[in-house]
């Protein structure tokens, strides 16, 4: 059901909208609702709301809808909605925030194969400071169980010698650092 | 010249490419590039999706970097990882409250003016503009190119301050005055599918068959392009997208700083004509005339 819940950041109480505003740094309620997101969306036709929907639904708080939506995880962070809003909507920066929010709630997420690139990613960073692709798409295939997907491509890539067969370590430790600190300063 | 130089995870493995063409271009106009010692990784496409906090700390960590090297102003040639620094250091400076959070992640203060450049912006300004022509060694007036922006050069234009964002015009002027002939077309900053390229690579395959379609209608030979991520997913796609609409478009995909190197004549080998998996180098074939 869709209400516009309490939620408790830093032992504050947030309702849905104020929260996406406290941890995006986005005020939604500029919003007129022209559509002109939506229009210039790239991948709106593979998303179930449009940008200018899923803002609205923000607008009102309508948090399971914008949680159950697919659209943040179809969002190719192109920007170009948030270069052409009049109203100066960051609307990028609401989805990030949106997926940002479901994370730290545990809550689930409905593309999991997005998330699941992120988390391979940052992981693939902890270990290394840089990322090690080749390492990357096998954790990815492992958390995907996905094998067979693009194996064609990744034989004619190795053949090219696309990929460095062995990662570096370079600012591994510097990166590992970081990171730690961010998780603690999110928890605090 | 001299500047300090992020390649960027990318650079110094699928875009090798990129990284060996850009610096010898930069070499022939008399551009010192230094290697930020000990750089990391700026975040790119998965950081922003779990933390605003890590991703603007990231770059943030690799501006302070500039410090222990006595330059401010940095060239930075992936499209991902100029507008992360871009976005990053915009952040720092109109958000207080998270300023004061990425100075506690990174045990530093942030480096709020440093410069981040793309190498675009150099090239096509004075003086290198006029240079250029003077080091063209081959005649490639013969190849019509489109050169494809992507997404993250020109948005948001208040804070990469590139170009205008609609309609850049900048990478189509350096490779004009390299001699060689670019094509107007629909499709400059139309995303590409980005970083889907391993989590829905369907939706990338149709993204970048409509960028290829529109580039060959409006007369395109090749694609330029100044993104490893747009690279590959325009390279490395066109077997998907012969399976998925029947014909291959065997459009070849290269670095702008490969084909200003070919005009410089600049060994192929440099340039690494032959790592694409689209075959670029027998485009060169036909038209590689020395002036
Ligand atoms: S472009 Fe801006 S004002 Fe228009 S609907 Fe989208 S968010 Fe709202
Ligand atoms: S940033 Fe996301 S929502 Fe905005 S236009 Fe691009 S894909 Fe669509």
């Amino acid at each position: 059901m869709n209400t516009d819940e309490v939620i408790q950041i830093k032992e504050k109480s947030f309702s849905f909208t104020d929260t996406v505003a406290a941890v995006g740094g986005i005020d939604v309620s500029f919003c007129y609702q022209c559509g002109k997101c939506a229009t210039g969306c790239p991948l709106v036709h593979e998303m179930d709301l449009t940008p200018t929907q899923l803002i609205h639904a923000v607008q009102l708080g309508l948090k399971d809808t914008v949680y159950n939506s697919k659209t943040m995880w179809l969002c190719a962070s192109c920007l170009t909605c948030s270069t052409r809003c009049p109203q100066k909507v960051d609307i990028a920066e609401v989805m990030d925030t949106v997926k940002i929010l479901i994370q730290r709630e545990k809550k689930k997420a409905t593309v999991p194969s997005v998330l699941k690139f992120s988390k391979s990613f940052i992981d693939n960073l902890k270990l290394f400071g840089r990322l090690y692709e080749l390492g990357m798409i096998a954790e990815l295939k492992l958390r995907t169980l996905n094998f067979t997907q693009d194996l064609a491509m990744g034989i004619k890539m190795l053949k090219k010698h696309k990929f460095n067969l062995f990662p570096g370590i370079s600012g591994s430790r510097e990166v590992r650092k970081i990171l730690s600190q961010v998780r603690k300063q999110e928890k605090a | 010249m001299k500047y300090a130089y992020y390649p960027g995870c990318s650079l110094h493995s699928t875009g090798k490419e990129f990284d060996s063409s850009l610096k010898a271009v930069c070499n022939a106009m008399d551009i010192d590039l230094v290697e930020i010692n000990k750089w990391v990784c700026c975040g790119s496409t998965a950081a922003h999706n779990v933390s605003r906090l890590m991703a603007t700390a990231l770059p943030m960590a690799n501006l302070m970097l500039l410090q222990d090297m006595n330059l401010n102003e940095v060239i930075v040639p992936c499209a991902e990882c100029f507008s992360k620094f871009k976005i990053a250091q915009h952040n720092v400076k109109t958000d207080k409250k998270l300023k004061r959070e990425v100075i506690k992640a990174i045990h530093n203060d942030c480096n709020e003016d440093a410069k981040i450049i793309h190498p675009l912006s150099i090239f096509s300004e004075e003086p290198l503009l006029s240079t250029i022509p003077t080091l063209v060694k081959r005649d490639l007036s013969g190849l019509k190119v489109a050169c494809y922006y992507g997404c993250l050069l020109t948005r948001p234009p208040e804070v990469t301050e590139f170009d205008i964002a609609e309609y850049p015009v900048t990478m189509d002027n350096v490779l004009r005055a390299a001699g060689i002939s670019t094509v107007d077309w629909s499709h400059k900053t139309i995303c590409c599918g980005a970083s889907f390229a391993l989590s829905k690579p369907d939706i990338v395959v149709n993204l970048s068959h409509n960028i290829i379609e529109d580039a060959k209608s409006a007369g395109a030979d090749a694609i330029a392009v100044a993104c490893p991520m747009c690279h590959a997913n325009l390279d490395t796609r066109q077997d998907d997208m012969e399976k998925k609409f029947g014909t291959h478009p065997q459009m070849p995909i290269l670095y702008f700083t490969q084909l200003m190197g070919y005009s410089f004549d600049i060994s192929p080998a440099i340039l690494m004509l032959n790592k694409h998996l689209t075959d670029a180098e027998s485009l060169f074939e036909q038209i590689s005339q020395h002036v």
